[in-house]
């Protein structure tokens, strides 16, 4: 790059497409977005138990989906940000892009683990059964596959630039293959009847659509935060080698 | 560009052959899997008649995955495919032709296979008639997204049962559609709208998995 | 107000197994991710102090 486009970048946003910029920006944003999630966090909880109502058939076991529901959200979302941050690998070749897909994918796989497990904690006492292999649950394993396939290939090659290309394409073609896969578990579904787990109300009342929203902001800034720490512990490691890199660290003792 | 595609497909085939074994084992493993399941589950004819279609399927599914391996390995470890990505024919074209010999030493064979397994699942005739021809269409596509996980596991330690964990997610909806025709036909619902997207799977995988492939194989040439 | 006592808030009408195993797992996992992440964190500069530290000895011996 020649110095006058290096000093309209740096002038710019995109300055901090650069591990160099990104990381100081991200150690001074990652507390207040750690903040905002335990607050958002802790109203979503208090009105998950104490506003909302049980539900006239369910009971109280249904407070589980205010955090099944939202669980679920965000392991959706994250995936397409994932592929999303792979294809702006690709394309522009932002090593920071790829490592914001692998910092997203953990937490990723995580909330699809709490979704599963909510699901089941949620189905047993509704429906009788630890598991039904309804259109969602079941479209939620398949996307847990996703994840952890990404993850082991991650793993499993040596050289980053590898690691970043080949887990790129890879989230890229899952992400194609998402919409295909959750048409045909809710179309298997359907054939085979089988339970489904969701709410009784069609239509939801105000104060429970305003929780559920609550929780997901909640879970929204926390993933944020924990990305940003996760990236920032890439960068470390990634360019231990850079004298800016140890300033940096010095600076924060 | 066919006599590209017919050079390939010969060339491979003919070294499968050198080493049959290769090919056989996943024929024997199919066979062996799809016997289990009578041992495992139940001798009864009518519930191994429920379960048929799918217990073939899946067989099939991990036959597959198990010669995948061996798809690009070989010539990655002589050096023949540096040399086959220099050279001037597109990628897309030398993966398309590697596939397509997979497919017939390795799925056709399955394909070839089913209708004796379904009479040992207690499958009837119409119910053998359509099972097969969905994996007819379906072990194609098995070969042409298994290539996508095989190129991008290149080279990379454990690779064969993590082709698996990368690759069997986007199988599912082949699967579910090549079992559920056979369910829907024993339903009389008709079968044009799974084989109308068997057919559909199968069109898109052929434009498309090769150039995701040949795009890997360059990923894990680097 | 949905809790007449304590004790009916953790039996929650029966359903109290369920809803404190999932509550209860969200938070086990937020807790340990945010650990894990930050040990690493630590274990990294740890590392690359050292790693520092002997690279000036090396050049303090030249």
């Amino acid at each position: 790059m020649t110095s006058k486009q290096n000093e309209k970048k740096s002038n710019s946003w995109l300055k901090f497409s650069s591990t160099r910029n990104f990381y100081p920006l991200a150690g001074k944003m990652t507390p207040w977005f750690m903040g905002l999630a335990i607050a958002l966090m802790l109203v979503g909880l208090y009105m998950t138990f104490f506003v909302v109502p049980p539900d006239y058939q369910q009971g109280n076991s249904y407070r589980i989906m205010y955090i099944h529901v939202p669980a679920a959200w965000m392991s959706m979302l994250i995936y397409l940000l994932m592929a999303l941050y792979a294809g702006i690998y690709f394309v522009l070749n932002v090593k920071l892009a790829d490592m914001m897909a692998g910092g997203l994918a953990v937490t990723g796989a995580i909330f699809t683990v709490i979704a599963l497990w909510t699901g089941s904690m949620w189905g047993k006492p509704t429906w009788g059964a630890w598991w039904v292999w309804d259109a969602r649950l079941t479209s939620e394993l398949l996307l847990l596959f996703l994840y952890l396939g990404y993850i082991s290939l991650r793993a499993a090659i040596d050289d980053p630039n590898r690691a970043a290309k080949a887990s790129g394409l890879l989230a890229l073609v899952g992400v194609v293959n998402v919409p295909i896969i959750y048409f045909s578990v809710t179309w298997w579904n359907t054939l085979h009847q089988g339970a489904s787990i969701t709410t009784n109300k069609t239509s939801m009342a105000t104060e429970m659509f305003v929780t559920l929203l609550v929780m997901v902001f909640a879970f929204w800034m926390y993933t944020i935060a924990i990305v940003l720490m996760r990236v920032r512990n890439e960068i470390i490691e990634r360019e231990r080698d850079t004298s800016w890199l140890v300033e940096e660290l010095g600076k924060e003792k | 560009m066919f006599s590209v595609i017919n050079l390939m497909v010969r060339r491979d085939i003919l070294l499968a052959m050198r080493r049959p074994q290769d090919v056989m084992t996943s024929l024997f493993f199919f066979i062996i899997v799809v016997s289990l399941f009578p041992l495992g589950v139940s001798p009864e004819m009518e519930v191994l008649r429920s379960i048929g279609p799918g217990v073939i399927w899946v067989a099939a599914l991990l036959a597959s995955m198990l010669s995948l391996g061996r798809l690009f390995s070989d010539d990655y470890q002589d050096g023949t495919l540096e040399q086959l990505i220099l050279s001037p024919q597109p990628l897309a074209l030398v993966v398309l032709s590697k596939v397509a010999a997979h497919w017939l030493l390795t799925g056709l064979p399955l394909v070839i296979l089913t209708p004796l397994l379904g009479l040992l699942l207690g499958l009837n005739v119409e119910e053998i008639q359509i099972l097969t021809l969905t994996l007819l269409l379906g072990t194609p596509v098995l070969s042409l997204i298994g290539s996508i996980g095989a190129a991008l596991t290149l080279g990379v330690r454990g690779g064969g049962v993590l082709i698996s964990l990368l690759i069997l997610p986007l199988f599912v909806p082949v699967l579910i559609f090549g079992t559920g025709a056979v369910s829907s036909m024993n339903a009389g619902l008709g079968v044009e709208a799974h084989f109308s997207l068997l057919g559909a799977f199968l069109v898109l995988s052929l434009l498309l998995t090769p150039w995701a492939s040949a795009a890997a194989l360059k990923i894990s040439m680097e | 107000m949905n809790w007449e006592n304590p004790s009916e808030f953790f039996a929650m009408g029966g359903h109290g197994l369920y809803v404190w195993a999932s509550f209860g797992l969200l938070t086990l996992f937020i807790l340990i991710e945010v650990l894990v992440v930050r040990k690493r964190r630590k274990d990294l500069i740890h590392r690359l102090k050292r790693l520092t530290q002997a690279r000036a000895k090396m050049v303090e011996k030249e």
